[in-house]
């Protein structure tokens, strides 16, 4: 056999075996994790997925997994592209995959039809569909802790409670696609409710670092506040823009994705007083954050490129991500008494969670977030969020839990819910109560 | 009549009203369109020399900035850093001519297109191998880049002007001028011109095109280090950095894509045609206008004049 016939051989054998599905080892839970390190909004990405793989690991390293099972977290780039992420999906969920986090509200968008189909619960954490929060017309999709909406809710009671809305003018400044477009329907309800008027602004994603034209139009509107929804390279270019506008950061508040460490680590000093929403817990102080940093990353067994990224804002995001999976998933075994569970349990799991302050304790995570209970109806939880504030060089928290509103808030959800299946004559929903 | 008053009367109106905020206007316009220009020239230098689209502009931009910063973010000074990067786009330009370009002489305009889009996904893929897909801050301070602004009171108003702004207009400038010169008075220039004209008769009287094609390269690498720090200190250093070079496809239509002068006033057109439009007339449009406006505004020259405003008329025989 010539050295060239060998050759071929062994190509032909590794390219076959790159097309065998691979066997899922029966004795581990196998949990996906749609990333996005690479593109231009691999900066939110990288972190996320970074924390959500550390804390499975953790969980691996330092309880041989949950209830003696072993998570195996597999990764699959999609550039936070819809069509990549199902592709993804679609490769994936026959592996036995318990859940997916698609960290994407374009693909969440993709996946939620396909979730009651396969039977593989959606987890957008804080993004998706803000109606999904309605869990009787989504059985299958989960937006813990809260919605879009509600945390916009929040936002603008914290504007109320800091002189109040009536009267003003609140800009809003997103990004122009299907996850900036999310809240609009809320804000504008809000705005009519409440006495205040809206400004908004669209970016383009091709125009994230080139928004001078925006910025001068909030200078000629002179918003009172200005709210954003941006996500990637929006983040630091908006808020250079307004200090270059000269408007008064104490003012300019982002949403969860727009307040990351990376964000304004290309900010510095120059964004000192920008201020933004969150749900997770800011740094390393927690234990569970100290036995990843022990168990994971001291290990090498991690793939952020320094201790200090352990503790960063979306790192945090996606650490919470997978402990409110790994929450759901020791429900799931204890209400199947199964250790292998489907992703019918999954299901069943995430939506009987509650992480209350005593379990969020007992899981090394005190004071981490707000309580978080699920239940047939509500697949939002608690929904409440804190603000935080940049000081130049990191992000103090600097209020308590904001409650939404849920009196307004719920309706809607439920409107828009049911506005959803309307057309849908096959959707399956639940009877909840 | 009200939409007539919305386009003909009430932008005009709001102009003569606040005309600190119309210059403001115009000299963000004027920024942007210098910082258009920057990533045109690059497109330009490559498609004179050797006839190809190069659509890996872009990418070159991000892979020449991420090099920098992640240099520097290694300990290396900021002088040296930008020594290196260059130092590394130099070597880029000749692996560029050796494994890309020398294969492809003669070929179809379409597969050197190809060529180079083929390029972007090996550097996309190669840039976050070495530096990682996080975005990273521009080193605007080492690099002795001026920050902060300065205020004009003016009809009783003012008009902002960032120092990094007006820094990145006199780099460009001062770009553009090197790049004149150096095309008219040198004797590569004048080669860079023959071979540009005709390859075969640029190569009849001796003139070496591999080493051309790695200059020509080479001088697009540099103006990507410039774009790359010039776009990078207005936000951050990331991969998202490269979209903006779609834009410049815009710009050339405008410009043509042989003329550097034509790159400069392409730029300028539709980086303060942009603003204006978006500012004043946006919101007919339900605002976003910025997306769009060079696009239609290029499709309206392809229509009209369709080798741009200083293009070569474009004659083939058929």
């Amino acid at each position: 056999m010539t050295k060239r016939t060998l050759l071929t051989l062994a190509a032909g054998v590794l390219a076959a075996g790159s097309w065998m599905p691979v066997a899922q080892a029966q004795d581990s839970l196998y949990m996906p994790s749609m990333t996005y390190r690479t593109g231009p909004f691999a900066g939110g990405g990288t972190p996320f997925a970074d924390g959500y793989a550390d804390y499975f690991n953790m969980l691996n390293e330092r309880d041989g997994g949950i209830n003696g099972v072993r998570i195996e977290v597999e990764e699959c780039e999609t550039a936070y592209n819809a069509q990549k992420g199902v592709e993804c999906y679609e490769a994936t969920k026959d592996k036995g995959a318990l859940a997916y986090s698609p960290l994407s509200t374009g693909i969440t968008l993709a996946l939620v039809p396909k979730a009651p189909i396969d039977e593989i619960p959606i987890f957008s954490m804080g993004y998706g569909l803000s109606a999904a929060a309605a869990g009787d017309q989504f059985p299958w999709t989960f937006v813990y802790p809260a919605s879009y909406w509600s945390q916009l809710s929040s936002i603008i009671k914290y504007i109320d409670d800091n002189g109040g809305v009536k009267g003003q003018k609140i800009g809003f400044i997103y990004l122009d696609a299907a996850y900036g477009k999310e809240p609009i329907p809320l804000l504008d309800q809000l705005a009519e409710s409440m006495g205040f008027e809206v400004a908004k602004f669209p970016v383009g994603v091709k125009e994230m670092q080139n928004q001078s034209s925006q910025w001068l139009n909030v200078r000629k509107e002179r918003p009172d506040w200005m709210i954003m929804w941006g996500w990637g390279a929006m983040n630091p270019t908006a808020i250079k823009e307004a200090a270059k506008i000269r408007f008064p950061l104490d003012r300019f508040i982002g949403n969860w994705w727009a307040g990351s460490n990376n964000d304004l680590n290309a900010v510095g000093e120059a964004g000192k007083g920008y201020l933004a929403a969150n749900f997770s817990g800011i740094g390393q102080d927690f234990p569970a954050l100290q036995d990843v940093l022990t168990h994971v990353v001291r290990a090498g067994k991690s793939k952020v490129a320094s201790e200090d990224d352990v503790g960063n804002v979306l790192y945090n995001r996606g650490l919470f991500n997978a402990v409110i999976l790994a929450e759901g998933v020791r429900v799931a075994q204890e209400m199947s008494g199964k250790k292998i569970i489907t992703g019918a349990d999954m299901r069943d799991g995430l939506e009987n969670i509650d992480l209350n302050e005593e379990r969020l304790t007992e899981l090394g995570l005190p004071g981490f977030t707000g309580a978080v209970k699920g239940s047939c109806a509500d697949h939002e939880g608690n929904g409440a969020i804190f603000i935080q504030q940049w000081n130049g060089s990191d992000w103090e928290k600097i209020s308590d839990l904001i409650a939404p509103m849920s009196d307004v808030v719920r309706p809607m959800l439920e409107e828009a819910a049911e506005a959803y299946v309307s057309d849908k004559p096959d959707w399956q929903s639940q009877t909840c109560n | 009549m009200d939409i007539l008053h919305s386009i003909f009367v009430a932008p005009f109106i709001e102009m003569g009203a606040y005309p600190d905020f119309f210059l403001q206007v115009v000299w963000e316009g004027f920024v942007a369109g210098v910082l258009y220009s920057l990533i045109a020239l690059g497109f330009v230098l490559i498609y004179k020399a050797s006839g190809v689209f190069n659509f890996a502009q872009g990418i070159m931009v991000v892979f020449a900035a991420l090099a920098l910063v992640s240099l520097h973010g290694m300990g290396v000074p900021a002088w040296l850093a930008v020594i290196l990067a260059l130092g590394i786009m130099g070597l880029l330009a000749v692996g560029v001519e050796r494994l890309v370009l020398r294969k492809l002489v003669n070929q179809h305009d379409a597969i050197l297109l190809m060529a180079t889009i083929g390029l972007t996904l090996v550097l996309k893929g190669l840039g976050q191998l070495l530096f990682g897909g996080e975005p990273k801050p521009m080193i605007t301070e080492e690099l002795g880049l001026p920050t902060g602004s300065t205020d004009w009171e003016v009809f009783g108003g003012i008009v902002i002007f960032q120092h990094i702004d007006i820094a990145a207009t006199v780099v460009a400038l001062l770009m553009v001028l090197a790049l004149a010169l150096f095309f008219s008075k040198t004797r590569i220039g004048r080669a860079l011109r023959a071979v540009a004209d005709d390859h075969q008769a640029a190569l009849s009287v001796g003139i070496s095109l591999h080493q051309i094609w790695a200059i020509v390269w080479f001088a697009a690498g540099i103006v990507a280090l410039v774009t790359g720090i010039m776009w990078g200190a207005r936000s951050e250093v990331s991969f998202a950095l490269e979209i903006i070079a779609l834009k410049a496809l815009a710009v050339l239509i405008l410009g043509g894509f042989t003329s550097i002068p034509g790159a400069i006033v392409g730029g300028l057109i539709i980086g303060i045609g942009e603003k204006l439009f978006e500012v004043y007339w946006g919101a007919l449009f339900g605002s976003g206008v910025e997306a769009w406006f060079a696009y239609v505004l290029a499709l309206i020259f392809l229509l009209f004049r369709p080798q741009g405003l200083f293009g070569e008329r474009i004659i083939e025989r058929v």
